[in-house]
């Protein structure tokens, strides 16, 4: 029961974070719970797919079809999450100015929230494939243990879902005129880390090779499978043993984010009204 | 209107510059041309067992580890050292790419079912 409570628990972990995040980016902005559990839900029924499908996912190019698989939905995670950034450095201080105000701002906010329900599905997806499949070997094999390892996925979950909701207060914690930084740097982050994971699965899938040096290793001081190694992985890509090729595009994605959203910040020049 | 084909442009440069970036990312470089040959080793998962539980492999070559599932159940070929994680459906084969490794005991598991493990001896 405590092993499937781990196994879970470490599985959901990661999507808990984000979606705590993608919370809190997106408070006030209406409609947002819809888009979020929309995303969660379409997460839920893509890991059930996706895992009806194993077998032959993982036959597809000559074996790698799990490693490419990952890798494409991460890197549609990362455009999601720049584009996400892109677009509130240009309307997120109108959009916090006019909260209230309903046409084109909110219109425009949930189509930016449209991304971030890709974000927070890809996420619930990439956990929740492993998780269905775990699952659905404990009830197949059922015995006696069964009811047990339900048990203990059960709290796992929950305890999940606490990760989720302690990462949104934290966040919320944070005063209003600083967050739209603060998340824009997260999601920065969170992307570029997320960019450096898919290399990994490239990397795996024998698909890039170069740059396969590993640069450092860390894995003596704070290994990425313990919590808290986990956690600075989700959040910000951290690597017991990166590859050079890691590092470069981990370091490319943060300055094209940055890059990016200096360049779409609106000018600060007062412009004469008409 | 000349400002909303302005911003229409900034938008698209910003979807031509993602775009980009994850071309980029994505580009195999070419590959060393069969510099390295590779060797294959193969293990395989029966009643939660790995079979054989010691495997052997050369070292500083590319390894192509082969893990079969006999089980009715999936598992996941997991190591911390070798740095794969890798989901195996029931009855049906993975295919690890492991990269040119140094002499040394390489521990792995299974990451649905902890108890069974085993061990990958580099020489």
């Amino acid at each position: 029961m405590l092993a499937a409570l781990i196994i879970v628990f470490r599985e959901a972990f990661e999507a808990g974070l984000i979606v705590g995040i993608v919370m809190a980016v997106t408070r006030g902005v209406r409609q947002r719970s819809l888009w979020i559990s929309g995303g969660v839900f379409g997460g839920v029924v893509g890991a059930c797919i996706v895992a009806a499908f194993a077998g032959a996912l993982s036959q597809a190019f000559s074996g790698v079809g799990q490693e490419l698989f990952n890798a494409a939905i991460l890197i549609l995670a990362v455009a999601m999450l720049t584009w996400h950034n892109v677009w509130m450095a240009r309307h997120g201080r109108e959009l916090a100015a006019e909260m209230r105000a309903a046409g084109e701002a909110v219109i425009a906010g949930s189509k930016s929230l449209a991304g971030l329900a890709v974000v927070v599905g890809i996420a619930v997806l990439r956990e929740g494939f492993e998780l269905v499949l775990f699952l659905y070997g404990v009830i197949a094999s059922g015995g006696s243990s069964a009811t047990g390892i339900l048990a203990g996925s059960a709290i796992g979950l929950v305890l999940a879902a606490l990760v989720c909701f302690l990462t949104y207060f934290g966040l919320l914690k944070i005063p209003g005129h600083y967050l739209f930084g603060v998340t824009s740097i997260l999601i920065a982050f969170l992307s570029a880390g997320m960019a450096a994971q898919a290399i990994a699965f490239l990397e795996q899938a024998n698909v890039v090779t170069a740059l396969s040096a590993i640069v450092w290793d860390t894995s003596w001081i704070l290994s990425e499978t313990s919590i808290v190694g986990r956690a600075l992985h989700t959040l910000i890509g951290y690597s017991d043993q990166p590859t050079a090729m890691q590092l470069v595009v981990y370091v490319l994605t943060l300055a094209a984010t940055f890059g990016l959203m200096k360049l779409f910040a609106p000018q600060r020049q007062p412009s004469p009204a008409h | 209107m000349s400002m909303i084909c302005w911003t229409r442009m900034k938008l698209s440069a910003a979807a031509a510059a993602t775009l980009f970036l994850c071309g980029l990312a994505c580009v195999p470089p070419a590959r060393p041309a069969a510099a390295q040959e590779t060797a294959t080793v193969q293990i395989s998962v029966k009643n939660r067992q790995f079979e054989p539980a010691e495997i052997r492999g050369p070292a500083n070559k590319p390894i192509v580890l082969r893990v079969k599932n006999l089980d009715a159940t999936p598992m996941e070929f997991e190591s911390v050292t070798l740095r794969v994680e890798k989901v195996v459906p029931a009855n049906s084969e993975g295919v690890i790419n492991l990269r040119p490794l140094q002499p040394g005991r390489y521990n792995f598991f299974d990451d649905f079912h902890q108890q069974t493990t085993g061990v990958l001896i580099i020489q």
